[in-house]
């Protein structure tokens, strides 16, 4: 039982870290073509991220398969009847990935055009897409004894919808906070004006989705039940007036350390309240898929257990050194004269 | 179709497209760091410029490898949601694994790697590509690890009406997934050898850059040989442990049909599946298919006959594909071999026509891995877990035909497209040659 607990603990982790990091990877990708003018400029912002992205898209790769080895039916459920909406994320992600390594390769304007497109649309579906996803998750999917009843357009509902917005927001600011702390000259002010614009657009959707949250889900029943956990979502709702506190004076650093605090803890805002589901039932509460019903077996979630206490301290470890490393600001300069920049 | 044929039909379009890029990853990831501390230890540019030609080519294919990988890790949820909910509690593990230990690592220094010429230390830079390198082929070894639990699944019992984990270390010393393994890097590094070779050929005939390429060819001609000559080793033990654990398979790959003692090889065989015998069996050599699999003349080799019609896999796709991986791992030792005195004779340029040969024999050892591929996954059928559980019985039930006739589309058009430019794009940079001016390294590198 405890490593039922552990495991939806490490779950909520990984896709909490996974928005975390690539959220501004996201974030970047749709503000590419908007805040960079010129072809140098636009170069600039895909290096900012340029060593970090990769690495970052693998926690989505761990909380996939995480969520295989600890609660192989969720995850056997959740990837087939959200089958439409992943190929879509997928394709997404599969034309990001390249477009990032292509784009410099040939020097024609309708090559790069098409990969800023790439870029742009690689960014901003994942980032709708995961939000519907997760907003879906939060209301319940209509699942029963004869399996799913819906498709990709039931989950378009409003609620799946603004959750959706609320991401693609979230992520736009995250990528705007770091690009004004990670490129230089115009790119990093005009990122930084625009993540105080973009803020307040935020804070509004933010607010509409925690009250819808009250009418639309189930969510808050634990918060109810044990006042003590609200102070995850006012964690959140601080964070995210800090990122408005401290970028309105220009302190971007500190504006982007609170979106990540923002971020990680909307995402347990929703974990929290899912507990003890990982997906609940829309229409009959008793095929709801718990971190008991849908879990492995004691003895692999040990096992796992074992790897992930081991592993994932390693990896956090030299991904900061990397972060480390690379923690200068990227100049159009040094982006224009490095052969191997993207 | 159903939605069981068309989800095999897209799990094989996107497994063989993934594959088209991951055995060039494997092998030339091990070479561009042995160049890149060459160049480390002599201090020689050319081992840089070098390096950097090589690397380009290499994160030109890595891109498609890395972004392709992830829709296999998906696909087991959306179109084999039974096959996950039955063995997820013993499968997922292994590709949990492989994510948290290797592809984390490959992913972040290949970053490092990229943009890290000017910002680190040479050793520490010469280090990442080693990590990456190692990164690779230790995630090769998970996945395989996983594959080998589907070859031949231990380690665990029928419980909760499913299959759990009982015994991890059954599941990661499990012979079919390290016998896999073995062959399966040594495989890659053909491929990757072949590619240099036949790269650094194009160049030698045009007389551009002739130390530089005749060096890597040399390297790739050595890589290449004591690899192709590990392929038929391996590959020989894989076989015997097939044949003692995977009878339908093995009977499949020979065309046995009846069992019998003392079991012959015949060199020529034309398999004729609808009446359930050879219509051609020439070159009979006595005893020799007991002796290769069983180490015994007088071994039993099971027949295909011996099983139902509904347990055995597809018989002329197995043996054909079989026979042509075989002979094509023969055929590259040869022409390692050739190519590696020629070059140790330093005999290349006068040898245009091995050059030639080289060039167009590139695509042979790709060619090689995939039908390898095709034994081992059209040989486990008609079981996704041999023995245990149907490929029928492993389908999702929530997806219809029609989502699956469209992400089928979808992702023969999108990869087909990316296919294209990935070629076009790896022509473009091999063509072009090595890049001159390293002064933006070479200068302000920290030592």
């Amino acid at each position: 039982m405890v490593f039922n607990i552990i495991w939806f603990i490490l779950w909520g982790v990984l896709w909490a870290v996974y928005f975390m990091v690539d959220g501004f990877d996201f974030g970047v990708g749709m503000l590419q073509s908007f805040v960079g003018r010129s072809d140098a400029e636009k170069r600039l912002i895909i290096n900012s991220i340029g060593p970090v992205w990769d690495g970052n898209e693998v926690w989505l790769i761990t909380a996939g398969g995480a969520t295989f080895a600890a609660f192989p039916t969720t995850y056997a459920l959740m990837f087939s009847y959200l089958y439409s909406a992943l190929l879509l994320i997928l394709f997404a992600l599969i034309f990001r990935g390249v477009a990032f390594e292509f784009r410099g390769k040939a020097d024609s304007q309708g090559w790069k055009k098409g990969w800023d497109l790439a870029i742009f649309l690689g960014s901003f579906l994942p980032s709708l897409l995961f939000g519907v996803a997760f907003g879906n998750i939060f209301q319940g999917l209509p699942m029963d004894a004869s399996g799913y009843h819906g498709t990709l357009f039931t989950l378009l509902n409003p609620y799946g919808l603004l959750t959706g917005v609320l991401f693609v927001l979230l992520f736009v600011e995250h990528g705007a906070l770091y690009l004004s702390v990670k490129a230089s000259g115009d790119v990093s002010e005009r990122a930084g004006g625009l993540a105080n614009k973009i803020w307040v657009v935020l804070i509004g959707v933010a607010v509409a989705f925690l009250v819808y949250t009250y009418f639309a889900t189930n969510l808050y029943a634990n918060y109810l039940g044990n006042p003590i956990w609200f102070v995850i979502p006012i964690i959140a709702v601080m964070a995210l007036f800090g990122i408005k506190f401290f970028g309105s004076t220009g302190r971007y650093l500190k504006g982007f350390y609170s979106s990540c605090v923002a971020i990680v803890m909307v995402t347990f805002t929703g974990v929290i309240g899912l507990y003890p589901n990982l997906i609940p039932s829309s229409i009959d509460p008793n095929y709801s898929l718990t971190i008991f019903n849908s879990s492995s077996s004691e003895y692999t979630l040990k096992i796992m257990t074992a790897v992930a206490v081991i592993f994932v301290p390693i990896v956090i470890a030299y991904q900061i050194w990397v972060y480390r490393v690379f923690r200068h600001r990227v100049t159009v300069d040094e982006v224009v004269t490095d052969k191997d920049a993207y | 179709m159903d939605v069981v044929s068309l989800s095999r039909l897209q799990f094989a379009v996107t497994a063989a497209f993934h594959f088209i890029f991951v055995p060039l990853t494997l092998g030339l990831s091990i070479l561009v760091a042995y160049m890149e501390t060459h160049y480390l230890r002599s201090k020689d540019e050319m081992y840089l410029k070098m390096t950097k030609f090589w690397g380009k080519l290499f994160l030109i294919n890595f891109a498609l490898g890395v972004v392709t990988g992830i829709t296999m890790e998906f696909q087991f949820g959306m179109n084999w949601a039974e096959y996950s909910k039955y063995v997820g509690d013993i499968f997922g593990a292994p590709l949990a694994i492989e994510a948290t230990v290797a592809f984390f690592l490959e992913s972040t220094f290949i970053g490092v790697w990229i943009f890290g010429w000017n910002k680190i230390s040479k050793r520490t830079h010469a280090l990442s590509i080693w990590l990456v390198a190692i990164a690779t082929n230790l995630s090769a070894l998970w996945i395989l690890l996983a594959n080998g639990w589907m070859q031949r699944p231990v380690g665990y019992v029928l419980r909760n009406g499913r299959a759990e984990m009982v015994d991890f270390i059954a599941l990661v010393t499990n012979t079919n997934g390290w016998l896999k393994f073995f062959h399966q890097i040594v495989a890659a590094y053909v491929v990757a050898a072949f590619f240099v070779m036949g790269v650094s050929a194009y160049h030698i005939l045009k007389k551009k850059n002739l130390v530089l390429f005749k060096t890597s060819f040399r390297m790739a001609a050595t890589f290449g040989l004591v690899a192709g000559i590990l392929v038929a080793v391996s590959g020989s033990f894989h076989a015997e442990q097939v044949a003692a654990t995977q009878p339908t398979k093995f009977a499949a790959m020979e065309s046995v049909w009846e069992t019998q003692r003392g079991a012959p090889y015949n060199i020529v065989i034309v398999p004729d599946a609808t009446n359930e015998r050879n219509s051609v069996e020439a070159i009979k050599i006595p005893n020799f298919l007991s002796l290769l699999a069983f180490h015994s003349p007088d071994a039993e080799v099971k027949g295909l006959k011996d099983f139902s019609r509904d347990d055995r896999p597809p018989v002329s796709v197995i043996f054909y594909s079989f026979r042509a991986m075989v002979c094509l791992g023969f055929l590259f030792i040869l022409i390692s071999l050739i190519a590696y005195i020629s070059s140790r004779r330093d005999r290349l340029e006068f040898s245009p026509g091995l050059l030639r040969l080289l060039l167009y024999l590139i695509p042979l050892p790709y060619l090689a891995n995939q039908i390898g591929w095709i034994v081992a996954e059209v040989g486990r059928q008609p079981w996704i877990v041999y023995g245990l559980l149907r490929t029928s019985d492993a389908v999702s039930k929530s997806i219809s035909t029609s989502q699956v006739v469209f992400s089928l589309a979808g992702f023969t058009l999108v990869y087909g497209l990316l296919g294209i430019i990935d070629i076009y794009l790896l022509t473009k940079y091999a063509k072009k040659g090595p890049d001159d001016d390293l002064s933006s390294i070479v200068n302000t590198a920290r030592i």
